[in-house]
């Protein structure tokens, strides 16, 4: 069994947002960065998982510089077997997709695992993107997941229930929470990380199809204002002229 | 001994789980952080995600009851806390003096008897027979000490002999190839679990030597120590010797004197050199939470000058050890570091760790006595670092010596 598992870098959850360059670019000095979430501990575990099971190798894709080989070396240090970086800037999901699609071609893996989305930009695009560029079926939002020779069960959470979907390899899929659970990296893991292959190959030509213009930050919050519940046309006032929500 | 029971005791409740964050984050005021390599940092968060993982849960409950959580040596082993200094074909992980320096750190954020449970089986305990053991010894021990299946423990104090073990009485006897041993110890940390004890002992020259006791041989006990205020959560007791039969094979071939067990103290004092600070970056960074968020007259009281002064002196002391314990740990990694620089280290760390647990204690107020904080726990542990691992006083002796000449011990 042969699993790529793409992995992105985030900035960690405690970070301040600021931006610059007229508001078009995320801030990144002073933010420490993680893997994400999503990626870490729900695809990168349930890929380890199957292998421990079923045999095969994980590798781990990222797209970006070379400052996300910390993270990177992580992936390898909690299990996977060797990793590859494309050389690039993750300018946006098409072109993030558009490179996984490249590496996951050359490869021929059995199924691509990403995380259901990342948690900076929560845009839940690239791995449906990457699905279709590699014409191959894609799950999203999987809670579960186990094969049995080429045929997949996959859960997904619905709306008040569950869904259970079968698909042959190789496949691509998007993992949420329940899927696996994190785990930590030892330090005999940590150390053997630094003797696995990290293979770093050159972007291949993407185009975007968009730019972000700008970033806004939410408005502050607000000071709560209390009202006296003997005074509901104050309330209803309030809540017509100032929220405008009735 | 690692007992499944043990674990049942926490699923069965009799050690309550707390359901409450633990919203640590570690201070580097001077950027010390980009000192270190990338495994360093790993080596850190994945100890920090652990300890908050396993240890915060449980840690207040356990500490309260005077319970030893003894599932979490195979946890220690398996997150590789144990010997990771040590060569891995040992047992160990391989890795720098720093990484092992942090790895305590991290451990001792959670609880200085957390630490120590790791401190002794991989400093006082593998090292020793890493470093003294025959290649036989070597291979029967090391890998079952690194992987958790055996606890150690480490032998030295005498109930009439603490800070000066060159006078001790326990002894060995040569008789055919064996040597029978007669004695006692006492304050030794993990010794009611261990399954084995490296013990040290005067030869009938009246030498130092060094050997493994293993659980099971006749007349071999190790009764447990109770009603300790401090370091509750680890679990310390005797080691009776009564003509017991250790084989030859059981003793370290080569070492004599008290260079044996100094050179374990002086491995395990480092890792406590950085490990109390630990301690201290928990009580700094509750009280400064603490502090911003608690209110009185009008404003939190982080606003007020006097609490920032306590603040501001707790990350200064906490900043000069963090550069303090880098420098040695750079020392240690080219075999540098002396004995007196591990002494002034550890000595500094736990005095600005305890003094930082009273300030704290004080921004907390009242709550600040309670077990919702874990200041109090901190306190009350680190009198015990204070104490072992040679006294407060002691390595100010050592330091007086070294920069003397002089021997102001006797
Ligand atoms: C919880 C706990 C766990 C421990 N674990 C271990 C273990 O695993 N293995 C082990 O071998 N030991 C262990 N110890 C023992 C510890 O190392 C000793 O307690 C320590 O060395 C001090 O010895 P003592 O208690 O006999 O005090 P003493 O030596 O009697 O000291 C009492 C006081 O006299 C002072 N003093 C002594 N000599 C001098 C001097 N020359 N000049 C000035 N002042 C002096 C000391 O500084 C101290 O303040 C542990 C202790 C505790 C409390």
């Amino acid at each position: 069994m042969k699993l790529l598992v793409c992995v992105s870098k985030t900035p960690e959850t405690t970070a301040k947002i600021a931006f610059t360059n007229n508001d078009s670019e995320f801030d990144t000095s002073g933010v420490q960065f993680i893997m994400n979430p999503y990626d870490e501990w729900y695809a990168l575990v349930r890929a380890l998982e199957l292998k421990e099971q079923l045999g095969g190798s994980v590798t781990i894709l990222n797209v970006g510089p070379a400052s996300n080989d910390a993270v990177i070396r992580k992936g390898l240090a909690i299990g996977a077997d060797d990793a590859i970086r494309v050389n690039a800037e993750p300018k946006s999901s098409l072109y993030v997709a558009k490179q996984i699609a490249a590496v996951a071609k050359e490869g021929g893996y059995d199924v691509i695992f990403l995380g259901k989305e990342s948690i900076d930009y929560n845009g839940s695009e690239v791995s449906a993107m990457t699905a279709e560029l590699l014409d191959m079926p894609f799950i999203s939002y999987a809670t579960k997941m186990d094969i049995d020779g080429s045929t997949a069960t996959i859960e997904r959470e619905i709306e008040g229930g569950t869904e259970v979907l079968e698909v042959d390899t190789p496949f691509v899929l998007s993992a949420a929470k329940g899927m696996a659970e994190q785990r930590i990296p030892n330090m005999r893991g940590i150390m053997m990380a630094k003797r696995k292959p990290l293979k770093v190959v050159e972007a291949v030509e993407a185009n975007d199809l968009t730019t972000v213009a700008t970033y806004t930050m939410p408005p502050s919050k607000t000071e709560v204002k209390m009202i006296d519940p003997e005074n509901m046309d104050e309330l209803v006032r309030l809540l017509h002229e100032e929220s405008k929500v009735i | 001994m690692y007992v499944d029971s043990d674990v049942k005791g926490i699923m069965n409740g009799t050690i309550h789980r707390r359901a409450r964050e633990d919203r640590y984050q570690g201070h580097d005021y001077y950027n010390i952080d980009d000192l270190l390599t990338d495994d360093h940092l790993m080596a850190r968060d994945a100890v920090r995600a652990w300890v908050k993982q396993e240890v915060t849960p449980i840690i207040e409950d356990c500490s309260e009851q005077a319970k030893c959580p003894t599932h979490l040596y195979k946890g220690l082993a398996e997150i590789g806390a144990f010997g990771p200094s040590l060569p891995v074909e040992y047992g160990g992980g391989g890795m720098d003096e720093i990484a092992y320096g942090i790895i305590m750190q991290e451990l001792e954020r959670g609880d200085s008897g957390i630490r120590s449970m790791a401190s002794v089986q991989g400093s006082l305990v593998m090292y020793p027979i890493y470093k003294f053991g025959s290649e036989e010894q070597r291979k029967r021990f090391l890998p079952k000490l690194g992987s958790g299946e055996y606890i150690g423990c480490f032998g030295l104090t005498e109930p009439d002999h603490g800070s000066d073990p060159s006078s001790m009485i326990t002894n060995i006897k040569e008789d055919g190839d064996h040597y029978i041993l007669n004695g006692a110890k006492m304050w030794i940390t993990n010794s009611p679990v261990a399954d084995i004890a490296v013990v040290w002992a005067k030869d009938e020259e009246g030498k130092i030597r060094g050997l493994i006791v293993e659980r099971g041989m006749e007349g071999f006990s190790t009764p447990e120590i109770h009603g300790k205020l401090s370091l509750r959560a680890s679990i310390t007791g005797e080691l009776v010797f009564e003509d017991v039969r250790v084989p030859k094979a059981n003793v370290f071939p080569d070492i004599r004197g008290l260079r044996g067990p100094l050179s374990c103290l002086s491995k395990a004092r480092y890792g406590i050199a950085w490990g109390t600070i630990g301690a201290a970056l928990d009580c700094y960074d509750s009280a400064l939470r603490y502090s911003m968020e608690r209110e009185q007259f009008g404003k939190p009281i982080a606003q007020f000058q006097l609490t920032q002064k306590k603040l501001a002196e707790m990350i200064t002391e906490i900043t000069k050890a963090q550069l303090l314990v880098w420098r040695l740990g750079t020392l240690a990694n080219k075999g540098k570091a002396t004995p007196a620089q591990i002494s002034m280290a550890k000595r500094n760390s736990c005095e600005i760790a305890l003094k930082i647990a009273r300030e704290a204690r004080q921004i907390h107020g009242g709550m600040g006595i309670t077990n919702e904080y874990p200041i109090m726990r901190h306190m009350m542990n680190l009198e015990t670092v204070l104490t072992y691992e040679g006294t407060h006083d002691i390595h100010l002796l050592i330091t007086g010596m070294d920069v003397t000449g002089l021997n102001g011990f006797k």
